[in-house]
Formats: structure tokens, C-alpha cells, sequence
């Protein structure tokens, strides 16, 4: 791994990271009307507002403000929320492991499955072969892909935790593994369906280029031929598309976590806008900034070491 | 490299598939039904009855919910809500996404740097938390959120544009309105907008799904529409916590949003495939099959026998047309003809590497003592026979090392050590002249000159000792002296090791200085067969094959003629 590309690459990241600040610092004076008065509640005395103004530092100039936010952040500190009482940082510390974990699980599963069934597909009906299979796995993998993460996590409830009773309906603290099994599902589900989609077209392109032709002529077996000579060239597409499907997928955390009381951060920061704490969103929206941006770091790099031209590109 | 879908000038022909007739058709069923229902059905969707949590009946196909109010209505005139504020954040992401992508082309160079870095920052953020932050900032409620998911959705259009554009910049049409003076709003009208409408389409159904989805997602998670407001995505969270005791209640509004989704993206796909050339069909052509064949009985002694080869497309149509030829020991076979001739199919017929959809039959097909008509071992496959390709820019696997690559067939079919393959390939290498072996070794493709890795190919090629090297104009790709150079690494193999080749070229130049024998091919039949002295003397009898003499030029005649 050259050092050139590394240093571009957390070059990027250290923009994507400086304008996730900026953006989270410009949500409270974006706000419109009085901010304060939103936070405090509907039915707040005028002490309460001007409390609210205080903490939020709505009294104090803008610049100020700024320079205290980034201060405060280099010193770990995100601010108080009000509607837990309790510091930012130990509420987004404490809540990233559980969405981290759903979104990780989630993405080895959808590679588990999807990059051989993909690849099998793309195989199976290369030049135009089992047109049948072609069209049974185009139009299954179209609908499900289709279908968002909350009405599949709906429809999985009904499922198997209404009907069929065999897994809880919600995350519960003595039974976390357990619980899991359904979000993850309801994440991986649509995810599955896409990514397959996208390897099984790459298997096609790939499967017509020169160099599996050479391997062909080399007569080293179909799991030799597709395993060593097609795989690697389908990784590229597909890690990228990693990278995008694990960033929706932080997105997709919000409605998922919110259907089984997931404690992540998409349930956090759903309760936050919900109870107008300025201070938490800000701090969740942060963090889950720098994480996706780090993952895209993680696939460059990923990437890089993968497919020697995009170091050099 | 899947290059975007670029039209050149013209508009796009819209071609209808199954996916696009079929999503476009739910789409149009769904909405109207929904529009109807927000003029008809109000009344039952939100007045209250003492109906109240009625079971599936013929008055209430999906029953009535706690007040009363009939569940299939509100489904309904909850899609016919999702559906116009989709519309409306469709309609602000597009607008402002494509006036972005576009307007970056006509900015100075300085400004569209600066843009486009910002637009790659803005898509890396999750799309969904973008709308979330949007709709903390602008509260909740029915504006907010279209503008929030119209938001949103801005940089994933804007970015598409601006890659789009990307490409038409580089083309000459846009250099020359550029250089015109054609100013900024009129290239983008009149040169940007025009080719990129089939890809905006696609983009358009993609970016309504996404917004229908994310929209109901807000309201589902309660940052959205507020009570008595309500669409999909809030009539479905409050079905939610009843779904033990009455879950039909999420049958409607989940089946809405699958439904409408699932349409919008069928759209796209459609879109999509109809905008992509490769599923074109192609026109057949008929021909007929030359089975007139004048050639003997095989010859019992040579490396290589055909008779009466066919090599047929799917749908029946011949490419070639009955070929016969032999290939004695130590022979050089040139085949000769315009792109086209069917000279390639040939050969890869001969080697069984016939493009997919593309079927041999021949009634007698020998190569080095297997019948290749039936299905020969893969190590005598392998071993029997080389192949060299033309463009060696392609047939090495750009994302592993050459040391893997070339000692594939001495690993898998010879039993070699690592260790003992690459010692004979980095021997084979120094044979044709690789100054340092070692380092090609280690190489990737992409780091080789052409020359050098026609080379490592032919040094492949040799690896499995074949009684035959296949070799599909392997120096059209390579400069003038290279060529000369590979030429002789294949002379020099013919003569040392006796190896008999199948020499495959549109350049009679090349053919007449390294073959033995020359077929001329045409439309799939040979037409002339030659001996190379009679080629050289410029004796030839086809029409054909003194065109494509005349087309040598000069300077390569003179040198053929030596």
C-alpha cells in the first residue's frame, strides 16, 4: 500500500469529518423560530425558556459558540442532554455498540449469501442459458429489494414472533442474541436481494472478458476458474457497494431499531428529535457522520489492497 | 468498466420490456385507485362509527380500526397522500440535483472542483439521516417533510448528473460548443440535458421510490405527518402496536408501500434495460452451408484435421460454413481474412472456447490425437494446446499477480510445486527474451508493457509443451517492432521445438513472412488456399485474396516480398 493513496484517502476523510461538524453545529441556529422555546416544550414557564437559551447558548454570539462546540469535542465533550440528563457522550458511547453490531452482523450476513448466490446465478444463466432462472431470480430479487427494512421488520413480526412465536418481537436485555435475529433479518433481507442483483450482472460482464477466456483455455476446472479468476475482478463492484449498503443500512437502523425498541442510535436519535434535544441529535448525527465516513475510508483501503489499479489510479 | 449510457444525438427511443410494462401498469392502477379514493372514500376513512374493530367483511374488506374507520379507505387515501408528497420531493431532488450535475460543467474549473467535493461528502452521509436532521431542524408535519426527503435526496442526483456530464465533456460536440462561445444555460439546454435523458429517467423512478420510502419512514418513526395527518408510513406505525390482537391492521399500509415501491423500481429496471444496447436483439442473417467440401480424408499423421466445420449462432444462422484443413507436425498454418470471415471462430472452435451461445459441429475435428468433437480430458485440453490471444492488454487477470497466472497449468495439470512452477515459467520467460523474469513474476498486468506481456503469454502457452499453439492475431495489438520481435519468438519456437501453430491474421505482411500455408477466408468459407511462396510471389488466383494484397501497404509489401 503506497503512501500516497493513504494519505489521500484520510485526507478525504478529515473534510468529510471537519464538514460533519460544521453541519451538526448549524443545526441549532438553522432552527426556525426560537430554538429555545422548541426545546423547552409546549408548556415551559419563561424560566424554563431562559434556561434552555442558557444551555443551549443561544445568549452568546455565534463565533463563540462555535469555538466552544469544536473545544468541547476535542475534549470528548458533546454537551448535556436534557431529555435523558445526561452527558452526550456517555449516552452515544453507550448506544453505538448495538447499532454497530446490527449494522456489521447485517453486512457479513448479506455477503454470506448474496456474493455466491449471485455469483451462482450469474453462472447458471451465462450467454443466455436457464432463461427461466434469469427472470425467477430478477423479479424475486427485484420485490424484495423493494421492500423497505420497516415493512419487512413488520411483516417478520408477524411472522415469526405473532404466528409462529419462535423469536421476540423486541430487543430484550437477558436475551440480546436472540433478539437480534430478527433487525438483523429485517436489515439483511432487502440488502441481500440487491447486492445479489449487482453480482450477478458483474458475474456476466466478467465471465465475457479476455482473461476468463485465457483462464478457460488454461482448462482448470469450474471452482479454479470461477473461484480464482472471476471472484477477485467481482469484488471491486461488490465492496463498493458494501460500503454503500452498510451506510444505508446505518440509515435503515433508524425505522429498524425503532420496531423492535433496538437500543442503537437510530432509536436515539428518533427519541431525541422527538423530545427537541438539540444537544443529543447534534451528538449522535456526529458520530454516525464520522462512521460512515470511516467505512468509506474502510472500503478505499479494503479496496486498495484488493485491486492493485485503484491504489495507483 | 460498465461506462454510463450515453445517447449520442437523437432521442432515445423507448423500447417496453415485461418489467417496464408491468411496473408502470401497477403504478398507474395503484395511484388512480388512490386518487379516486381521496375523492370518494374520505368519508369512510375518517369519519368515526361505532363500527369499531370489525373483523374482514364483505362492508370493510380489511375491517375498521378503534374508531370505527374503515382500514382499506385509509390505506388508500394514505397512498394517495405518500403518492403527491413523493411527487413533490421527486420533482425538488430532480430539479435541483440535475441543475447542480450541470451547472458544475459550465462553472470554472476551480468552482466544479470545489462543488463536486462537496456533493461526494453530502452522498456519503446516509440518505434517511440527512432527512432526519432536515426534519429536527424543520419540525414536523406535511411541508417539512417533502422538503426534508427532497433535500435529501438532492446530492445522489446531483452527483449522477455530474458524472454523466463528465463524460459528454470529454466528446468532441461539447468541445466545440464550448469553443463556440455557446453560453452556459444554452450548453446546458440544448448539449447536456438531451443526452442524458435516458439515464435521468431511470434516475427519476429511482430517486421516487427512495423518496416514497424514506418519506414513509419519517412518518413511521413519527417525525413526519402529525395526528389526524396521516400516510402510509404513520398509518402503519400505529398499526404497530396493536399487531398481536388485530394484525391485519398492518396489512393495508404495508401492502401500499411494497406496492408502489416495488412498481416505481420495476419502472427503473425497465427503464434501464430498455436503454441498454446489449439486449438489443440482433438481426439474423441467413446463409447457407458451404457442404461441398473438396477435401480429402484426413490425414492420419497431422497434429491438426478438420472437416466440414459449422459454427452456428443460437438462433441457427452459420458463421462459418464448412471448413476443412490439416495442420501437419512443425507446420505454420496462416488463416487470412477481414473481421468477420470467421477466421477467429475457427480457431476457437478448434480449441473449444467458443463464445456463450455459440455451438461447433464438424465431422471430423482432431487436434493433437483428441477428438474434440467430444468432451477430451481437461488435462489434455490444457496441455495439448496453447493459446496465444490478440489483445494482451486483456487476457491477463488485471487483479492477480503474473506468478499466479502463468504457472496455472503447471500447478493444476503437471503436478508442479510453486517453487518448481515458477523456475520453468521464469526459464520459458528468459527463452523469449524477458531480460528479468523475476520481476514479471511479481508484476500485476497492468504494470507490463504489451510487448512483454505477449511474451509472458506466449511463455504460458508453452508451459503445458502443447503439439499446438493456437494463436489469434497476437501481434495486432503491438506495435510495429514488437511485432517483428514476437514474430520471431514464434519462428524460433517452430523451428527449436517443432511445434505446429494456427496463425490467425487480417495482415497478409505477417502470414506471408512466418507461414507455411495461408487459407483465405471469407464470409465463413475458405477461398483460396496457398502455399507461402506463392503468396509471397504475389500468385494468387481469388479476386479476394489480390484486395487484400493490394490493401498491404507498401512498406510492409517490400518487406513481405524480401
Amino acid at each position: 500500500m503506497t503512501r500516497s493513496f493513504l494519505a489521500r484517502r484520510l485526507g478525504g476523510l478529515a473534510g468529510t469529518v471537519v464538514v460533519a461538524v460544521v453541519l451538526t453545529f448549524v443545526i441549532v441556529p438553522l432552527i426556525p423560530g426560537d430554538p429555545a422555546v422548541s426545546a423547552a416544550g409546549p408548556d415551559a414557564t419563561i424560566e424554563q425558556i431562559e434556561r434552555a437559551r442558557t444551555e443551549l447558548g443561544l445568549d452568546r454570539p455565534l463565533a463563540e459558540r462555535f469555538v466552544d462546540y469544536v473545544g468541547g469535542l476535542l475534549q470528548g465533550d458533546m454537551g448535556h442532554s436534557f431529555s435523558l440528563n445526561a452527558p452526550v457522550t456517555d449516552v452515544v458511547f453507550g448506544r453505538l455498540p448495538f447499532t454497530a453490531g446490527l449494522a456489521f452482523a447485517s453486512l457479513a450476513v448479506v455477503l454470506l449469501v448474496a456474493v455466491p448466490l449471485g455469483m451462482a446465478v450469474g453462472v447458471l444463466t451465462r450467454g443466455g442459458r436457464r432463461r427461466w432462472l434469469d427472470s425467477a431470480f430478477g423479479y424475486t430479487t427485484a420485490v424484495v429489494a423493494a421492500i423497505p427494512p420497516y415493512v419487512m421488520a413488520t411483516f417478520l413480526v408477524l411472522v415469526f414472533a405473532v404466528s409462529l412465536q419462535v423469536l421476540p418481537p423486541a430487543y430484550s436485555r437477558s436475551r440480546v442474541g436472540i433478539s437480534l435475529v430478527l433487525p438483523l433479518m429485517a436489515l439483511a433481507i432487502p440488502s441481500i436481494c440487491f447486492i445479489a442483483r449487482v453480482v450477478r450482472r458483474e458475474t456476466a460482464v466478467v465471465l465475457e472478458q479476455d482473461y476468463l477466456r485465457t483462464a478457460r483455455g488454461w482448462r482448470l476446472g469450474a471452482l479454479r476458474t470461477y473461484g480464482r479468476y472471476a471472484l477477485p475482478n467481482l469484488l471491486t463492484s461488490t465492496l463498493t457497494l458494501s460500503g454503500i449498503i452498510l451506510i444505508g443500512m446505518l440509515g435503515g437502523a433508524i425505522t429498524v431499531e425503532t420496531v423492535f425498541s433496538w437500543p442503537g442510535l437510530g432509536l436515539g436519535i428518533v427519541n431525541a428529535v422527538t423530545a427537541k434535544d438539540y444537544p443529543l441529535i447534534q451528538g449522535i448525527v456526529l458520530v454516525l457522520a464520522v462512521l460512515a465516513a470511516a467505512l468509506t475510508l474502510a472500503v478505499d483501503i479494503v479496496l486498495g489492497l484488493v485491486d492493485p489499479r485503484v491504489r495507483h489510479g | 468498466m460498465a461506462e454510463p449510457t450515453i445517447v449520442a444525438a437523437g432521442r432515445p427511443k423507448l423500447r417496453w420490456n415485461v418489467a417496464l410494462a408491468v411496473g408502470a401498469g401497477l403504478l398507474a392502477v395503484t395511484a388512480a385507485t388512490a386518487v379516486i379514493a381521496s375523492f370518494t372514500l374520505v368519508g369512510a376513512a375518517e369519519g368515526l362509527s361505532p363500527d369499531t374493530n370489525r373483523p374482514m367483511s364483505a362492508d370493510h374488506w380489511l375491517g375498521t380500526d378503534a374508531f370505527g374507520r374503515d382500514l382499506l379507505a385509509r390505506a388508500l387515501v394514505g397512498a394517495q397522500s405518500s403518492l403527491v408528497m413523493a411527487l413533490a420531493a421527486t420533482a425538488l431532488s430532480m430539479v435541483a440535483g440535475v441543475l447542480i450535475g450541470t451547472a458544475v460543467w459550465v462553472v470554472p474549473r476551480r468552482v466544479r472542483e470545489a462543488a463536486l467535493r462537496m456533493v461526494e461528502i453530502a452522498v456519503s452521509y446516509p440518505e434517511l439521516l440527512v432527512a432526519v436532521v432536515l426534519a429536527a431542524i424543520l419540525g414536523a408535519g406535511r411541508w417539512q417533510l417533502v422538503l426534508a426527503v427532497g433535500l435529501a435526496n438532492i446530492p445522489a442526483t446531483a452527483r449522477l448528473t455530474a458524472n454523466l456530464g463528465a463524460a459528454l465533456h470529454q466528446r468532441d460536440f461539447i468541445t466545440t460548443a464550448r469553443l463556440t462561445g455557446v453560453p452556459g444555460w444554452a450548453m446546458i439546454g440544448r448539449h447536456l440535458l438531451p443526452n442524458m435523458a435516458e439515464p435521468l429517467l431511470i434516475q427519476l423512478a429511482a430517486t421516487f421510490s427512495t423518496g416514497l420510502v424514506a418519506m414513509s419512514a419519517l412518518s413511521f418513526v413519527g417525525l413526519g405527518v402529525q395526528i389526524p395527518d396521516y400516510d402510509l408510513g404513520s398509518l402503519l406505525a400505529a398499526a404497530l402496536p396493536a399487531i398481536y390482537s388485530r394484525p391485519v391492521e398492518v396489512v393495508g399500509p404495508a401492502l401500499m408501500i411494497v406496492l408502489l415501491s416495488v412498481a416505481a423500481m420495476l419502472v427503473g429496471d425497465g427503464l434501464a434495460a430498455s436503454a441498454d444496447p446489449r439486449l438489443r436483439s440482433a438481426q439474423a442473417r441467413s446463409a447457407l452451408v458451404d457442404t461441398s467440401t473438396r477435401a480429402a480424408e484426413p490425414t492420419p499423421d497431422a497434429v491438426v484435421g478438420v472437416r466440414d466445420l459449422v459454427v452456428r449462432r443460437g438462433d441457427g444462422a452459420p458463421l462459418v460454413r464448412g471448413v476443412s484443413f490439416d495442420i501437419g507436425r512443425a507446420e505454420i498454418l496462416g488463416v487470412v481474412g477481414e473481421s468477420g470471415s470467421g477466421k477467429s471462430l475457427t480457431a476457437m472452435a478448434l480449441a473449444r472456447l467458443l463464445p456463450d451461445g455459440l455451438t461447433a459441429e464438424a465431422t471430423h475435428l482432431q487436434v493433437a490425437g483428441m477428438d474434440m468433437r467430444q468432451n477430451p480430458p481437461r488435462r489434455d485440453l490444457a496441455t495439448g494446446l496453447g493459446l496465444i490471444y490478440q489483445d494482451p492488454g486483456t487476457t491477463f487477470n488485471p487483479a492477480l499477480r503474473m506468478a499466479t497466472q502463468l504457472t496455472e497449468v503447471l500447478r493444476v495439470h503437471r503436478g508442479r510445486s510453486k517453487a518448481e512452477a515458477r523456475k520453468i515459467i521464469a526459464d520459458l520467460l528468459a527463452s523469449v527474451h524477458i531480460v528479468d523474469p523475476a520481476r514479471l513474476l511479481r508484476s500485476h498486468p497492468y504494470q507490463l508493457s504489451g510487448g512483454m506481456r505477449q511474451r509472458a503469454m506466449i511463455a504460458a502457452a508453452l508451459a503445458g509443451e502443447p503439439a499446438l499453439l493456437v494463436a489469434d492475431e497476437p501481434t495486432t495489438a503491438l506495435d510495429v517492432t514488437v511485432q517483428a520481435e514476437i514474430l520471431r519468438e514464434l519462428a524460433r519456437i517452430n523451428t527449436e521445438d517443432g511445434t505446429a501453430m494456427l496463425f490467425i491474421s487480417h495482415d497478409l505482411g505477417v502470414i506471408g513472412q512466418l507461414c507455411h500455408r495461408v487459407l483465405v477466408m471469407k464470409d465463413g468459407v475458405v477461398v483460396e488456399e496457398l502455399t507461402a511462396e506463392a503468396l509471397r510471389a504475389g500468385e494468387v488466383a481469388e479476386p479476394y485474396t489480390r484486395m487484400l494484397l493490394d490493401a498491404v501497404p507498401k512498406l510492409d509489401r517490400s518487406r513481405a516480398v524480401r
